[in-house]
């Protein structure tokens, strides 16, 4: 154990606070001492992108950053993006496309995205395979993720998609 | 032991919490938190070599992590803002070391005064990584098949840094830069500011890279900035990643090309001279002999494309 820190974060548009060893990334203080355990954490050293959180309004990854670090930011986790209980319009788009299968890495992805079209609200094919390429997928063989955020920004989803409409 | 126990006398299962002890992926350290690089410098000197300093954390962290270091004590340069910038000073760009990788990639300024930089930053990590990535943290940990430290190198690039004990200097990447994960940063001092040599008109550049995956580190990249004055080249800079313990410039092949017409047949004899003479390793990802070869076809294309981006116009 080393001396603990107060922290303050504004997660989901709520004011949090915690008292936390320096040492716990932000991913462990979401998931243990907030109980957020929406955001996943696969390979704890930056390389599968599952623990993808926005910080400020960028997408960064949780497992990456002491939360000590990020004192006073605005974190949006997963848990941040349904409205009223509601699922919001990314989140329908990607369950219409089968936009995953087991869901480990679902969290990340959607996090990742999200920061995506709040840059850019029509990415094209390219574009979306360029900004989630630091997400690893283990099930689904891609496809069907990208049809998800083609189709959640009112395009027309991949001719080849294994996913026909 | 082995007895199966009746369901209702087993123990409460612990819940895997990892708030205590040692289930936390990183070495416990102390943490200080300074909010002006002269108050982060007198930490480091107090705490001294056993003490790191935490810019964006996207390579310690994964080294704390994987506990392949444990410094005793790290000062988080989070709450320094005056280490954030990017401005043209004379005839240089001037890059403080907390600038976020995201930031120098969206600089329009980088884009206009160090193109090389500009398209150097795409192939670094991921998104998400960039976002919080430093200019800085990347050159002083100087991870050699890293590209911050291959454009200052082909950019001849200046390193200020400051210690409280001795005040600032100024050092050439070439002398800052000096072997795997090591550069000429004494205990007591940071890195503070790359200063990047604004780029003369008609220069062309591209960065060119063999990766497995996209966004992993490079087995072997390619960095070439051409400068072309109608039908001939005056200047080339090349330099080579991921064939030694730090970035290589290929001045014999830039010698080979100054005064030359851009030609195939000059970009291949060219690509032949850096790639003969080196010797790079062999290991899981590639033979020497494999390298060896993707040196000369991506010093080839790198120059291909850093001609054709100067005769677009730079």
């Amino acid at each position: 154990m080393s001396e603990t820190v107060d922290i303050l974060l504004t997660v989901n548009g709520t004011q949090r606070s915690a008292n936390v060893e320096p040492r716990k990334t932000l991913a462990d203080v979401l998931r243990d001492d907030l109980e957020l355990t929406g955001t996943h954490v696969g390979c704890e050293h930056g390389v599968c992108g599952a623990c993808t959180v926005l910080i400020d309004g960028e997408a960064a990854r949780s497992c990456l950053t002491f939360a000590v670090q990020v004192r006073g930011s605005e974190i949006v986790t997963i848990e941040g993006l349904a409205e009223d209980g509601e699922m919001n319009p990314l989140q329908q788009a990607m369950q219409a496309s089968h936009g995953f299968q087991c869901g480990f890495c679902t969290p990340g992805f959607l996090m990742q995205i999200t920061a995506l079209m709040n840059e850019n609200p029509k990415p094209s094919e390219p574009e979306i395979r360029e900004a989630l390429s630091g997400n690893v997928c283990r099930c689904t063989g891609y496809q069907s993720i990208v049809a998800g955020v083609l189709r959640a920004t009112g395009q027309s989803p991949i001719s080849d998609s294994t996913h026909q409409e | 032991m082995g007895e199966r126990l009746p369901l209702r006398s087993r123990p409460t299962p612990t819940v895997h919490s990892r708030s205590s002890g040692d289930q936390l992926k990183s070495p416990p350290f102390a943490y200080v938190a300074p909010t002006s690089v002269e108050e982060a410098l007198t930490l480091l000197a107090e705490h001294g070599d056993e003490a790191k300093l935490l810019a964006g954390g996207q390579s310690l962290v994964p080294l704390l992590a994987l506990r392949l270091a444990s410094p005793s004590a790290l000062i988080d340069l989070s709450g320094v803002p005056e280490l954030d910038y990017v401005r043209r000073e004379n005839d240089h760009i001037a890059i403080g070391a907390m600038t976020r990788e995201r930031a120098v990639e969206r600089s329009e300024v980088v884009r206009e005064f160090v193109p090389l930089l500009s398209v150097a930053m795409p192939l670094i990590g991921h998104l998400a990584i960039r976002n919080r990535g430093t200019v800085g943290g990347s050159a002083a940990h100087a991870d050699p098949s890293a590209e911050i430290p291959a454009v200052a190198i082909a950019c001849d690039a200046e390193v200020v840094v400051r210690s409280s004990a001795r005040g600032e200097r100024t050092i050439t990447s070439d002398d800052f830069f000096q072997g795997f994960f090591s550069t000429a940063l004494e205990p007591d001092e940071a890195l503070i500011e790359l200063r990047f040599p604004v780029v003369g008109p008609g220069t062309g550049v591209a960065f060119e890279e063999a990766t497995r995956r996209h966004g992993d580190f490079a087995m072997v990249g390619a960095a070439a900035a051409v400068r072309t004055e109608g039908a001939h080249i005056v200047e080339a800079r090349i330099v080579v990643i991921g064939v030694s313990d730090k970035p290589v410039r290929r001045r014999e092949a830039e010698q080979a090309l100054a005064g030359a017409e851009p030609t195939r047949a000059a970009f291949e004899e060219a690509a032949a001279l850096a790639a003969d003479s080196l010797t790079p390793p062999s290991d899981l990802h590639g033979t020497s002999t494999y390298r060896r070869h993707l040196v000369r076809v991506l010093v080839r294309r790198a120059l291909e494309s850093a001609v054709q981006h100067s005769q677009e116009g730079g």
